[in-house]
Order: structure tokens, then C-alpha cells, then sequence
């Protein structure tokens, strides 16, 4: 029997206010509130709101046979807090069917994967809790940034406890080859990969409302025997996409709520069912190793990570931003902390790629360069703060050793007190007598 | 004496160097007792400075008849100029221009800035100079840079009064030596029509003879001056937030301006020299290339860029510079040196600028030469004793360049070429 799975990402940066170089020392605030706090709610209210009453009300009405994936990012989460709780709660009403699965990611939708191989495990483990913590289960399937993936990735991602990963079915990793069974990486045989199907994803995500699509309009029915007409050994379709896909990048007027709702009538008519990743790991073997030297991602038609590190000026800041990062996580301060994770997001990256001058790609910014530009300021100011920390001659060993004895001797005067404490009770008891 | 002059620019609103240095120049010259000037500008906003010379807007000129009352043209042009002017310049049309495009007032428009029909404008000013020249009383024609050197062999074909230009820059300055013909043929043929060249340095004289093929006796040099600050520039606090020294360039980003050896100086100042931020104010055709090369480089961190910065926010860059640098390819003049000089910051030049001629207490050096610039650079910011002498003779020295002395050394030439005329 075909089984579909879906997942859906949704994630949003903290884009960054205009910090002019004079801020540098003075400002120690990045954040752009009122653009960030416009967007999320924009596309709360139009997709993910929306989007998370359909899918629950599908859920109910085939009596839990509707399945889906989410995976949202730790800082997503965050601004939903702030801006849209309501958004939260709804999610935890999904979560409540037992229907939805919720996939392990980096917290900050970060490239870490790509440079820091320390801040990825530090991420996956930040997310594992914030998931915890607002939908009380642990993640049991990871899915990277953009879904960016390598051999080297997939061992990180092993050593994590991870079974299952999902990754884009790019053409030049596969070539004859078809997305719709399970594959295990090359390097690490016991980690199972989900590959995307692009032709049945990009359907919905770039050509759903597109009039000049000689498929034109797309219907549930169509869409399903297509799905069903593929060969009877390929068992798993596999639809990733961005959640937006639902009321935000195909507006509600396209038909796109009334199309997912009619899914599942016509997906049971030709027994096609509904799984969450975890399931289907759970029932299918790999077919395959696939072996991936050089990062894929899902992004382009190059499928690689060229929109976040292809020019000059995304290595550099790239490079500067993963120099800063052991002397981070030495640090305990909230804010420094904080405003680490909230930079690390590859949508600044994305920002300056010059691969897509005039040719669409949302950035808040005029021009790579401006975005580049104001990057590496906010950065400057976050390295100083950083380097006040501690003096920057000490090497980042030593001071970590320094670190680590300090926190010695603190827990064992805890514990010599304690001790102490407990004698001069005895002394106490005894002087009574 | 009565000067005709014909400019592009004036303060408040300027684009480059050539507003400011008009501005200077006519003040100083109105410290003469018997100075009158007359300045034409392509358009005024409004809020000129005008007590010490008269501004005419090209733009309300009249080419063209047109029947207008006297209460319309005090209050379209009343804020500009005395209403009256405008009839004056009514009678002295000299030619039917209704088929040009002109508004209501019989008036050409203008953009006054550097529009793509650069040529165009510079035609039309030519036109309406032809009605300024026929109404104004004058004894000397004086026209600045290239853009009105037209206006001003129109004006002397007319008056028969004698003609001095005065060249700010030019085309060789701008293109590396790759001059724009038209822009060529202009040059040359204003300084073939005048009576008197005047140039802003001896580099800008030297070009102006060998490349424009004028003779030396007809050509002299007048170098700019500076302003002092104004209590308002004075009073602006040190906004630096950082610790670090602060290197700065301020200027277009352009071929002429060098700063590719700029960026290249500080990746090698920034190896011997991590507490050192350098900062690239201004925009210009070449900053996204000079973004890319910081990147490359490995410095963007403590490089930085500031973007376009006009008026106030200039002052704010240089009083939080510890260094100024200026490695101008080849620059006429360069006013920026002297103001950073007043600030009291220590500032590097390149030989090849114009200002080096005058200024002892600056560091020059070849603009190619990235390593004695880096070096320089490196010893003002690590040597307290080197920033302390710069900067306090450094100021002493550009506080005695005056646009006075400037205004006197014209007035000479004024006389001369009156006294050749007659």
C-alpha cells in the first residue's frame, strides 16, 4: 500500500534594524521588532492559523488517518511566543491527536551543520528541549537547515541518537534512482533517509496557482491518480515543503485549504494512506545506500548551499561568525546567548547572495551588499561583547580548563560547607548534652 | 569690479567638492570692499547664502516670452530673486526659443545635479546665459569647471568682456586617463576661448598645459582653501562607541578616490594591528566591488561601511577618526584632507593630490604604494607621539589656508586680463 507523508517547515528569522557602523560599542539591540512582529503576524494569520485548522479538522473528519510532519525552528517558536501564542496553542491541539509528528531540527535554523560541528550537536539538543518543553515529546526524526545534508552531516546526526533523517532527492545525488523508498546514508548504514519528491512537492509549492502550468488547475483527484500511477514497487511519496504553501504562497482564493481537505477522501478511494516519518521507518527497509561527499539542500536548481555560502561575502561572515563560537558557548550570559542564536540564522546568509539580483528571493534589504554590510556590523559590536567576556589573550583551551576548575572548586566548597554545616550540628547536639 | 560668475553648484545642496570650493572662493572674494558678485547656479533652493553675493537661478530665466503678471512672478520666483529681475530678463531675450520645452514662466527646468543628459543641461545653460549675459553689467566673466565653460564663451562672444575659467578637475583627473571625447572637446574648448586659466593646483596646471595643449603664461595656480568650522561643527560630541583606532576614508568610492589600495592597506595594517576599525564613508560606483574585496580579504569585521553621509554626518565620521586618509589617484585638489586637519585629525595624502602642495604636516605618500601606507597608518595609531603632532600641527597649519588669500591672488588675474583687454 502507498503511504504519502508530508512535513511541513516553518520558520522565521529575526531580521536585523539598520545598525550603522556608529552603533558599534553603543547599541547592543539588532533587532528590526516592528518589521519581525508585522511578518509573523501576517503569516500567522494567513497561513499558519488557517492552515492548522484544516489540518486538524482533517484529522478529525478521517477519523486519524491524516497524517503530517511539522518541523519548526526553535526561533520561530520563540517569536510566535512573543507575537502569536494563539499559534502555539493550536499547535498543541495538533500535537494532543497523536497524529503529528514534530522533527528535530537546529534551533536556530542555523548552517552550523556547515562550519561548527560543536554549535550543531549544542542546537539539535536546544531544540530537542524546546520541543519538550511545549509539546512534551522528544523528536525522534532530525531534519536539517533546508533540508542540507551531507556524509559528514549524517554521522553528526548518528552520534545525536537519530535512526531517521529527511533530505532533499536531488538529481545528481540519486540519478536513475527513485525518491520513493527508504535509503541509508553511505557512511553511517543504520541512519535511514526520507528523500523528497520533488516533482509531487514542487506541484503544490511552485506550480499550484501557476495559470501558464499546462496541468492547470490542479485538482485533489488528479493530483492523488498521478500519485497512485506511479510504480507499484515505490511505496513512499514523500511531500516536503514550507508550510506557507498553505494560504501564503497559494492565497486562499487558489483553492489550496479545499484541496488538502479533499486529500484524504480521494487518497483512501485508491488506498493510499497517510504516514508521519517515524512510522515508516518503523516499517520499511532501505533499499540503498546513497553516498553525498559535497552538501545538498532543497533550495535551487542546483540543489546545493550556494544561496547561503556561494560569494565571498558569505564565506567571510560565515567564517567570522564560527571563529566567535567556542568563546560563546564559554559564556553564560542570557542576552550574549541569546542574540548568538538569533545570528546564526541562514536567512542573513540567504540575504546577501547575489545569485538572485532581480530575480525574486525575499531579503529586507535593498542589496546583498547592504545586507552584508549591516551583518558585519551587528556582528563587530557582538564580537567585542563577546571578546569582554574574557581576555582575548588566553587561548580558548585554557580558558576553558580555567573555567572548569573554578566550577570544580565552587561545587566542592558547596559540598565542604555542607560538611561543615553538618559537624556543627553534631557540635551543637553534643554541647546539649 | 563686477564678476559674472557661472557655477553648477552652492551650498547647502552639493553633490561634490565644486559646491563647496565656489561657496569658499565667492566669500572670501567678497571680503574686498569693492567686490560684486553675481553667481548663476542651473537651481537654487531657496536657502542660499546670499548676503555677500547675488544668486540668479537658471531655471528662472526667460527664453521665451510669455505674459505673466508681476503678482505670479513674486510669488513663484519672490523666494529665489527680486521679481523685477525676472522682467529684466524678459526684455533681453535674444532669439525665438518657443520651440523648446519650457514651462510657464518661459523658463528651461534644470536638475542641477549630474542627470544622465549631462550634455543637454549644459546646452540649455548655455542658452540662458546668452539672456544673463545681455542683462547684467559685469567687467569679468568667471566660469567654474567644465559643466559652464560653454555659458561662459557664450557670455564673452556676447559682452566682449574677458573670459577666466577656473578648472576644479579634470576629465583626466576622473577617468584614470581615459578621457570621455565629449567631455574632452569641452575642456578644450574653453580654455582655448579664455583669457586666463585658472587652476587648483600645480598637478591640475601641469595637466592643463601637456594634456590640453595651453600655454604656461595663460595658466595659474589658486589654491583652494577651507572654511573654518562653524560653532555648530565644533560643538559635535565624539560618538565613538568603541575603544579601537579608527581609520577613515571618506569620499565618493570611486577610480579616482583609490580605494582598492585603501582596503588593501588595512588587511595588511590590521595583521600587525587587530585593535584598529577602518571605516569607507560615502557611496560610489565602486563600493560593492570594495565591499567584496574586504570580504576576500578576511577584514570585514573591522571594516566598515557607512553608505552615502551628507552635512553633519561627515563631521560625526572625522571626529571619531584617529587617522584620515586620502589616496587619491590623482586628485586636483581635495578639500577633505584640510577638513579633516581642522577636526584635529592626523591625515595621510597621496602625493598625487593637490593639496599635498600646501599642507607640510600631512604624510604623503605614492597612492600605489600600499605598504608606506599601511606603514603610515600603523605608526599614527601606535604612536601617540606621532597622532599628537599631526593633529595639533596639523590644524595650526590649515588654519592659515584662507580662501581670502585665494579670493586676493583672483582679484590679480581679474586685473590683468582686464588691463590685456584694453
Amino acid at each position: 500500500m502507498k503511504t504519502i507523508c508530508l512535513y511541513f517547515q516553518i520558520h522565521q528569522p529575526f531580521r536585523l534594524k539598520r545598525y550603522r557602523f556608529f552603533d558599534i560599542g553603543t547599541d547592543h539591540y539588532y533587532y528590526d521588532d516592528f518589521q519581525n512582529e508585522e511578518i509573523i503576524r501576517r503569516i500567522a494569520e494567513r497561513c499558519y492559523l488557517p492552515a492548522n485548522r484544516t489540518i486538524l479538522e482533517m484529522i478529525n473528519s478521517s477519523n486519524g488517518k491524516f497524517k503530517v510532519a511539522f518541523s519548526i525552528s526553535g526561533i520561530a517558536l520563540e517569536q510566535l511566543e512573543i507575537y502569536m501564542p494563539e499559534v502555539i496553542d493550536s499547535f498543541k491541539e495538533l500535537a494532543a491527536t497523536g497524529n503529528v509528528e514534530f522533527l528535530s531540527e537546529t534551533y536556530a535554523h542555523s548552517l552550523s551543520s556547515l562550519g561548527d560541528p560543536a554549535e550543531f550537536k549544542h542546537q539539535i539538543k536546544k531544540q530537542e528541549d524546546k520541543i519538550k518543553t511545549l509539546f512534551g515529546v522528544k523528536p525522534k526524526v532530525f531534519r536539517n537547515t533546508e533540508l542540507i545534508y551531507s556524509d559528514d552531516i549524517s554521522t553528526m546526526v548518528y552520534e545525536m541518537g537519530y535512526k531517521g533523517m529527511i533530505t532533499e532527492g536531488a538529481k545528481h545525488i540519486l540519478g536513475w534512482k527513485s525518491p520513493n523508498y527508504i535509503y541509508s546514508s553511505c557512511v553511517e548504514p543504520h541512519l535511514k533517509l526520507l528523500l523528497k519528491n520533488d516533482k509531487f512537492s514542487e506541484d503544490l509549492s511552485e506550480r499550484f496557482s501557476n495559470y501558464s502550468w499546462n496541468e492547470y488547475p490542479l485538482t485533489a483527484d488528479k493530483y492523488i491518480s498521478w500519485i497512485a500511477n506511479t510504480p507499484e514497487p515505490e511505496q513512499i511519496i514523500n511531500l516536503f515543503m514550507n508550510y506557507e504553501v498553505l494560504g501564503s504562497l497559494n492565497a486562499p482564493e487558489t483553492g489550496i485549504f479545499e484541496f488538502f481537505k479533499a486529500l484524504p477522501r480521494f487518497a483512501a478511494e485508491k488506498g493510499i494512506s497517510f504516514s508521519t516519518p517515524s512510522e515508516i521507518f518503523a516499517l520499511h527497509k532501505p533499499v540503498d545506500t546513497i553516498s553525498v561527499p559535497y552538501p545538498i539542500s532543497w533550495v535551487d536548481e542546483e540543489r546545493d548551499c550556494s544561496s547561503w555560502l556561494g560569494n565571498v561575502l558569505q564565506q567571510e561572515a560565515f567564517k567570522k561568525l564560527n571563529e566567535i563560537g567556542e568563546r560563546v558557548r564559554l559564556c553564560e550570559i542570557r542576552r550574549i546567548r541569546q542574540d548568538w542564536y538569533y545570528l546564526q540564522s541562514s536567512d542573513h546568509f540567504y540575504y546577501m547572495s547575489t545569485k538572485h539580483i532581480g530575480s525574486g528571493g525575499f531579503s529586507p534589504y535593498d542589496n546583498p551588499y547592504e545586507a552584508f554590510t549591516n551583518y558585519m556590523n551587528v556582528l563587530s559590536d557582538f564580537i567585542v561583547r563577546v571578546n569582554a567576556q574574557f581576555p582575548e589573550t588566553i587561548e580558548n583551551e585554557e580558558l576553558n580548563s580555567l573555567l572548569t576548575t573554578i566550577k570544580n572548586q565552587g561545587e566542592e566548597i558547596e559540598a565542604l560547607e555542607k560538611e561543615l554545616a553538618k559537624y556543627k550540628k553534631k557540635a551543637a547536639k553534643t554541647n546539649k548534652k | 569690479m563686477k564678476a559674472l560668475m557661472f557655477g553648477w553648484e552652492f551650498p547647502p545642496h552639493i553633490l561634490g567638492g565644486l559646491g563647496t570650493a565656489s561657496y569658499g572662493l565667492t566669500k572670501g572674494m567678497a571680503l574686498q570692499p569693492d567686490m560684486d558678485i553675481t553667481f548663476c547656479i542651473p537651481k537654487p533652493w531657496g536657502d542660499e547664502d546670499q548676503s555677500f553675493l547675488k544668486i540668479i537661478g537658471v531655471n528662472h530665466v526667460p527664453i521665451v516670452w510669455k505674459d505673466v503678471s508681476m503678482d505670479t512672478v513674486r510669488e513663484r520666483l519672490g523666494k529665489y530673486m527680486d521679481p523685477q529681475k525676472y522682467f529684466d530678463f524678459r526684455d533681453h531675450i535674444y532669439a525665438d526659443f518657443s520651440y523648446r520645452y519650457v514651462n510657464d514662466l518661459g523658463c528651461l527646468e534644470f536638475s542641477g545635479r549630474y542627470p544622465d543628459n549631462l550634455l543637454e543641461e549644459i546646452n540649455n545653460y548655455s542658452i540662458v546665459a546668452g539672456v544673463i549675459a545681455r542683462t547684467e553689467q559685469y567687467d569679468v566673466i568667471h566660469a567654474h569647471d567644465w559643466l559652464t565653460y560653454p555659458a561662459g564663451i557664450h557670455a564673452k562672444n556676447i559682452s566682449g568682456k574677458p573670459l577666466v575659467i577656473h578648472v576644479h578637475a579634470t576629465d583626466y583627473d576622473r577617468s584614470r586617463g581615459n578621457v570621455n571625447p565629449d567631455v574632452y572637446r569641452i575642456e578644450k574648448d574653453g580654455m582655448d576661448n579664455a583669457d586666463h586659466i585658472i587652476t587648483v593646483s600645480n598637478l591640475t596646471r601641469q595637466t592643463v598645459i601637456e594634456k590640453y595643449h595651453q600655454n604656461p603664461d595663460k595658466v595659474t595656480t589658486v589654491h583652494n582653501a577651507v572654511e573654518p568650522l562653524s560653532p555648530e561643527i565644533l560643538a559635535i560630541p565624539n560618538k565613538k562607541g568603541v575603544k579601537d583606532k579608527i581609520v577613515t576614508f571618506l569620499g565618493r568610492i570611486t577610480m579616482q578616490k583609490g580605494p582598492e589600495y585603501f582596503v588593501e592597506a588595512a588587511a595588511k595594517v590590521l595583521k600587525k594591528a587587530p585593535y584598529a576599525r577602518f571605516v569607507m564613508a560615502g557611496s560610489g560606483d565602486m563600493m560593492n566591488q570594495m565591499i567584496r574585496l574586504a570580504a576576500s580579504r578576511n577584514i570585514s569585521d573591522r571594516f566598515h561601511f557607512t553608505g552615502f553621509m551628507k552635512g553633519k554626518q561627515v563631521y560625526e565620521v572625522l571626529k571619531a577618526s584617529d587617522v584620515y586618509v586620502m589616496p587619491s589617484v590623482s586628485e586636483p585638489f581635495g578639500i577633505s584632507p584640510l577638513e579633516a586637519m581642522q577636526c584635529g585629525v592626523p591625515t595621510i595624502i597621496s602625493k598625487q593630490s593637490g593639496c599635498a602642495e600646501i599642507l607640510n604636516y600631512a604624510v604623503k605618500v605614492d597612492y600605489w604604494d600600499i605598504e608606506m601606507l599601511a606603514d603610515a597608518i600603523y605608526s599614527i595609531i601606535t604612536y601617540p607621539a606621532m597622532h599628537d603632532f599631526l593633529q595639533k600641527e596639523g590644524k595650526k597649519e590649515v588654519d592659515n589656508i584662507k580662501w581670502e588669500y585665494a579670493g586676493q591672488k583672483v582679484r590679480r588675474i581679474y586685473e590683468q586680463v582686464i588691463s590685456n583687454k584694453y
